[in-house]
């Protein structure tokens, strides 16, 4: 059968596909999934106490000094974190319009097929998760304000434990942390299979274990915390 | 066995369609899927209506012709082709949906019958490996190792049915394309036209309209043919590979 040729856009290479768009994703992804880690592993210094708390928010800005400037190596991690995010964000836009324009006539019968709620939510829950970070970013590290009633006196462990002790905070952050752990089980799988890791049918299997344990430990670390300040097992005393 | 089929009608490319119900009796649970169809456009030509435009060619699952959205499954509730499909697979007094793939890629052309030459544009672009024409050489003198003589194959069995691109909820075309590159990939004779090949073909298939892939899984799961997501694996190694080699 004789079929016609589209003409080409532009020339043919590897940086213009939606490939390469899709390894961009996998890439800052895991910028983010090893700094969730960190972060998750720094928020545990509460239980030690507010002091713990504080030297640690303190040596991350000594971090690397005195080569790099008090908080240099911070703002250096801050600037590489937002060029991140500019890129996943970016290339899951690009890739989720060019989705939504690869089907404009939908299907009648909605699909029965075995799709995963985690893969469903990746787009949305993305959005969500966009939302949260600029709440969390206003409230612990831009103004830092108070929305509990304890006293704060310019310590970021007090701030934590005043906040944590107010319900509707610990609230939006459980579905944040529910809406992150499902965004790191489908996101770390993904992001193995655009980097070429699941290869074989053991290495999938290894791929989706590890995004599973790694999306576990990412939500629930990161909901001790708080759930243990709303309970009042620490109180920072 | 008593059935109300919901089917998509259209009368042309461009023409807007919509949903017609047509009951069909007595039908035996030993038909294939499209043999039903066949009684039921013989009902309609005795009528002096329009039959039912659909694709089908080989009818034993080995072409990739025929391919229908059954009540929301590419190829409906089996893992087979629609001609492989029999109707005791659903039960007396159902409601089946019958939709065309829909995808901006493969456009309408008529009921049930999309337009698929999309792939065979992405097969063009790279899809093929060159050989000169003449004498064959001796079989025995490139060494195929086993494993990958198997895996070449699981991939080969891919017939183009469009299915995964069907299934897909970002209309994507990864899987056959993963299944091309694979098939290729696997073999010597597949090596000197890797890079370009896995460029010049996602280039293609990105310019015709189909979307990216997230990983989902539902081309895999529609496949008649069973191939694995693995070959999209190999499809984003094999592009990143390239990528490294400057193309």
């Amino acid at each position: 059968m004789a079929t016609n040729t589209l003409p080409k856009a532009g020339p043919v290479t590897a940086r213009r596909t939606t490939v390469f768009m899709k390894l961009l994703m996998a890439l800052s992804g895991a910028l983010f999934v090893f700094y969730v880690l960190v972060h998750m592993y720094g928020n545990l210094k509460i239980f030690g106490g507010i002091e713990p708390f504080d030297e640690y928010a303190l040596h991350l800005r000594t971090l690397l000094t005195p080569i790099l400037p008090f908080g240099g190596f911070l703002w250096l991690f801050r600037a590489l974190l937002v060029i991140a995010l500019v890129a996943h964000a970016w290339s899951a836009f690009y890739l989720w319009s060019r989705a939504k324009g690869a089907r404009t006539t939908r299907y009648v019968a909605k699909e029965a097929a075995r799709v995963t709620l985690r893969s469903k939510t990746m787009r949305w829950g993305g959005v969500a998760l966009l939302a949260f970070l600029v709440w969390h970013l206003l409230q612990f590290s831009i103004l830092k304000f108070n929305v509990g009633s304890g006293a704060v006196n310019g310590s970021e462990g007090r701030l934590v434990i005043s906040s944590f002790q107010v319900w509707w905070v610990v609230l939006i952050y459980f579905i944040a942390m529910v809406a992150l752990g499902m965004h790191l089980w489908h996101g770390v799988w993904s992001a193995s299979q655009t980097l070429g890791w699941a290869v074989s049918p053991r290495a999938r299997a290894r791929a989706q274990a590890t995004a599973t344990v790694v999306a576990l430990v990412v939500s629930v670390g990161f909901m001790l915390p708080p759930l243990a300040i709303l309970f009042g097992i620490v109180k920072g005393n | 066995m008593n059935l109300t089929l919901k089917i998509w009608r259209q009368t042309g490319p461009s023409a807007k369609g919509a949903m017609h119900t047509y009951p069909v009796t007595d039908i035996s649970e030993d038909m294939s899927f499209l043999e039903m169809l066949d009684v039921l456009n013989e009902q309609l030509n005795a009528r002096g209506d329009e039959p039912i435009a659909f694709d089908s060619d080989c009818r034993e699952g080995i072409c990739g012709a025929c391919g229908l959205m059954i009540s929301g499954r590419a190829h409906g509730p089996e893992v087979t082709t629609t001609c492989q499909l029999h109707m005791r697979s659903f039960s007396d007094g159902e409601e089946i949906t019958i939709e065309p793939w829909r995808a901006d890629a493969f456009p309408v052309i008529k009921d049930l019958v999309v337009d698929r030459s999309s792939f065979d544009r992405i097969i063009q672009a790279g899809g093929f490996i060159s050989a000169n024409t003449g004498a064959a050489p001796e079989a025995h003198s490139v060494p195929v190792p086993k494993p990958a003589a198997d895996r070449s194959f699981m991939a080969a069995a891919c017939i183009g049915c469009g299915a995964c691109v069907a299934a897909c909820p970002n209309a994507s075309a990864m899987l056959f394309m993963g299944a091309k590159i694979t098939h290729l990939g696997e073999l010597p004779q597949g090596q000197p036209e890797r890079d370009a090949r896995v460029v010049s073909m996602v280039s293609t298939h990105d310019h015709e309209g189909f979307g990216g892939c997230t990983n989902v899984g539902a081309c895999s799961d529609a496949c008649p043919k069973e191939i694995p997501l693995d070959v999209i694996n190999q499809l984003n190694k094999d592009l990143r590979h390239a990528l490294t080699h400057g193309h």
